[in-house]
């Protein structure tokens, strides 16, 4: 069984959604990231995601526009980020990771080499923003062969006639983009996501992790009532920037205890 | 395929919207659908000849077409050798071919229902052509302009201003022409079920760069026929600047099958292709993708997008529409680049010569002209595409000729 499989298996078992931290590869630098990383691990993370910087992150607020621009100041590139894979690996072989990006700099570095350093290197999952259903034969082939997961993006947009479309050779989880606009700016209500899980769920069989503008652990716990797992974001990349990594880790713990609290809602 | 369009050049984009293996769509989930709706609502009415004679109908009357053909006399004999003839759609209201596409793509934007219009604009034609229709048919309008763009084309913000739209500079990355499209693909995303993104040239997700080229093809038509009339035929070369492609597209496309017609498009160089301030995506750039298609385009070994730079803020721009890869790829148009220098001299030779102000972006074109007409025979004809006035740059030239206004 897949890492990423494996972690929502156990999670069913003891009828808890999953915590999905966020961290920007090289925000503010490598060994910041490093920490990070396996500081999450241990302060409640399931399943961590890693940004990998662009210069034109065109589906990303304010925040991580800014912690992008900081770490591609700060030397990122792709290549980096499947070191920092290989180096956060080489003590934890558990966390699932699950990297997020856009598509250029993946076909800048070829997208078989990528595919096969990546699954190497000890990434679970792929998430391109910017590879809708229609152009994703460019990728998944690859991805497939490297055993790599293709996390797909489902947003409100997404009709219930495009649903299965979207979801085909989609593995993993489902990444429900909660609302219609970009990274860190509105968050989605309760009514909301009574509204668009179910039919969601209908769709398909794989967890449902939902992001877009999840800040508190009073909001990972409300998505935890309908959804599999809670993506936070922007929210722990401001508190990086305002305070240090500690601080960031007792909020990724605080989330994770918010997300116990969580109360199911049968759908 | 129609039997009679196998052989053409003229027939993209396939069903995937790709010209080859550029184009395509490739946006977020959430604007997918949108993509799709406005991909049906495009074929819609392509398909109903009223939605074809209302554009006729706002390109005579309102935005002064057919622009003229003008034989630039005094041009041709000091620069000694082929004849050279200068498309005017300088001419057209609010200055530019920009308006060319706006007609289309806001009549578009009212059939599909739609109440709020966004654009992006580096020189500031496209959004002042943009805010214009906005104001022609009572439409809210935002416009995202690079802060820095904002700073060199004054004229134009304020216009747009006068014109009721809101301006928004857009401060991140290089803060040019880039930057303002990925925060305009920001807005349309958060704001995706009123607002329509008129895209400015032939570039971003299928269906844009084949509609922008469609709106624009009315530079070649006309020329093709008003040529016509003038000489007898066709042109032995086409000459058009080219900042996503949209002008030179619109005076190509008609002449793809006409193998005898040479067509050249000119890129920006900035200080010099080799500077590392260049705007030329298909001489120095190479295959990737960003802002919806998969295109050439400045990058490094990491795949990032490198800043542009041009003195013209409407061709500063790392990327190029996907058909002219597309064309650059099988040969049938010619890449070739102008320095920002080249483009001065050529503005001040225009400006003297033909008593016509230029912009920089057509200046450009008119500087590749002045090398290759003196080598061409008398007989031959070039036609250029005089695709924008040059009010809008005096700021920028008088500074560069150390002028203070
Ligand atoms: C006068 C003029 N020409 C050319 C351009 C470049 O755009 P395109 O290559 O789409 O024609 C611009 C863009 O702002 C412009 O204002």
């Amino acid at each position: 069984m897949s890492r990423i499989a494996a972690v929502f298996a156990n999670l069913r078992a003891e009828g808890r959604a999953a915590l999905i931290p966020f961290v920007e590869a090289y925000d503010p630098n490598r060994a910041t990231t490093i920490e990070l990383l396996t500081g999450m691990a241990t302060h409640g993370a399931d399943i961590i995601e890693i940004g990998v910087p662009f210069t034109d992150p065109m589906a990303d607020g304010p925040t991580i526009q800014a912690a992008g621009r900081r770490a591609l100041d700060a030397g990122a590139s792709l290549h980096g980020v499947l070191d920092i894979v290989r180096e956060f690996r080489s003590a934890n072989n558990h966390t699932p990771l699950v990297l997020m990006g856009y598509l250029n700099p993946i076909l800048s570095y070829g997208v078989d080499a990528f595919t096969q350093d990546a699954a190497a290197a000890g990434v679970d999952g792929l998430i391109v923003v910017d590879l809708p259903t229609e152009e994703c034969d460019l990728l998944l082939p690859a991805a497939t062969l490297n055993e790599l997961d293709v996390i797909r993006l489902i947003a409100p947009t997404t009709s219930d006639e495009r649903l299965p479309k979207v979801l085909e050779g989609s593995s993993g989880f489902v990444y429900y983009v909660s609302i219609t606009g970009i990274t860190g700016t509105r968050t989605a209500s309760a009514a909301d996501l009574a509204r668009d899980i179910p039919r969601i769920r209908r769709a398909t069989s794989l967890p449902i992790a939902v992001g877009f503008g999840v800040r508190t652990p009073e909001h990972a716990a409300t998505i935890a009532g309908f959804a599999d797992a809670a993506i936070v974001a922007s929210a722990l990349i401001e508190k990086l920037c305002a305070t240090n990594v500690a601080t960031v880790l007792e909020d990724v713990a605080a989330l994770a205890a918010g997300l116990r609290t969580a109360v199911k809602i049968p759908a | 395929m129609n039997e009679l369009l196998k052989n053409s050049l003229r027939s993209g984009p396939d069903g995937r919207g790709r010209f080859g293996e550029f184009g395509g769509r490739f946006v977020a989930e959430t604007l997918m659908p949108l993509i799709l709706e406005l991909e049906t609502a495009y074929e819609a009415a392509k398909a109903d000849p009223s939605f074809q004679s209302e554009i006729d109908y706002y390109l005579k009357h309102y935005v002064g077409r057919p622009s003229a053909l003008w034989f630039a006399e005094r041009l041709t004999k000091s620069l000694g050798g082929a004849k050279i003839y200068f498309k005017r759609d300088e001419l057209n209201h609010t200055g530019a071919h920009k308006i060319n596409n706006c007609i289309g793509q806001i009549l578009l934007a009212r059939r599909m229902g739609k109440t709020r219009i966004i654009a992006e604009t580096g020189a500031g034609q496209h959004g002042v052509a943009t805010a214009t229709v906005c104001a022609l048919f009572g439409l809210p309008c935002t416009i995202y302009m690079g802060a820095v763009d904002v700073e060199r084309q004054k004229p134009n913000v304020f216009r747009m201003k006068l014109l009721g739209a809101e301006v928004v500079p857009v401060k991140s990355g290089a803060a040019t022409l880039k930057d303002a499209m990925n925060d305009a693909m920001r807005d349309w995303v958060a704001n995706v079920r009123d607002t329509f993104y008129i895209i400015g040239t032939a570039a971003g997700p299928h269906p844009y760069p084949a509609m922008v080229r469609d709106f624009q093809c009315v530079i070649g038509n006309e020329a093709r026929a008003q040529l016509h009339e003038a000489e007898g035929r066709l042109p032995d070369v086409a000459v058009a600047a080219i900042g996503g492609g949209s002008n030179a597209i619109g005076l190509f496309h008609p002449f793809l099958d006409d193998a005898a017609v040479q067509l050249i498009g000119v890129e920006a160089a900035g200080h010099g292709l080799d500077s590392g301030a260049t705007a030329a995506s298909l001489s120095r750039g190479r295959p990737g993708v960003l802002h919806g298609n998969r295109t050439y385009l400045l990058q490094n070994d990491d795949g990032q997008i490198l800043e542009a730079h041009s003195i013209s803020a409407g061709l500063d721009y790392p990327g190029i529409g996907p058909e002219h890869s597309w064309l650059h790829d099988i040969g049938r148009v010619e890449y070739v680049a102008i320095t920002d220098n080249e483009a001065l001299e050529a503005f001040q030779l225009c400006t003297r010569t033909e008593g016509i102000i230029p912009a920089l972006e057509p200046a450009h074109a008119l500087a590749y002209v002045a090398k290759l007409a003196p080598t061409l025979d008398a007989d031959k004809i070039i036609l250029m595409n005089l695709c924008g006035r040059g009010d809008k740059d005096i700021f920028t030239v008088a500074e560069h000729l150390g002028v203070n206004l």
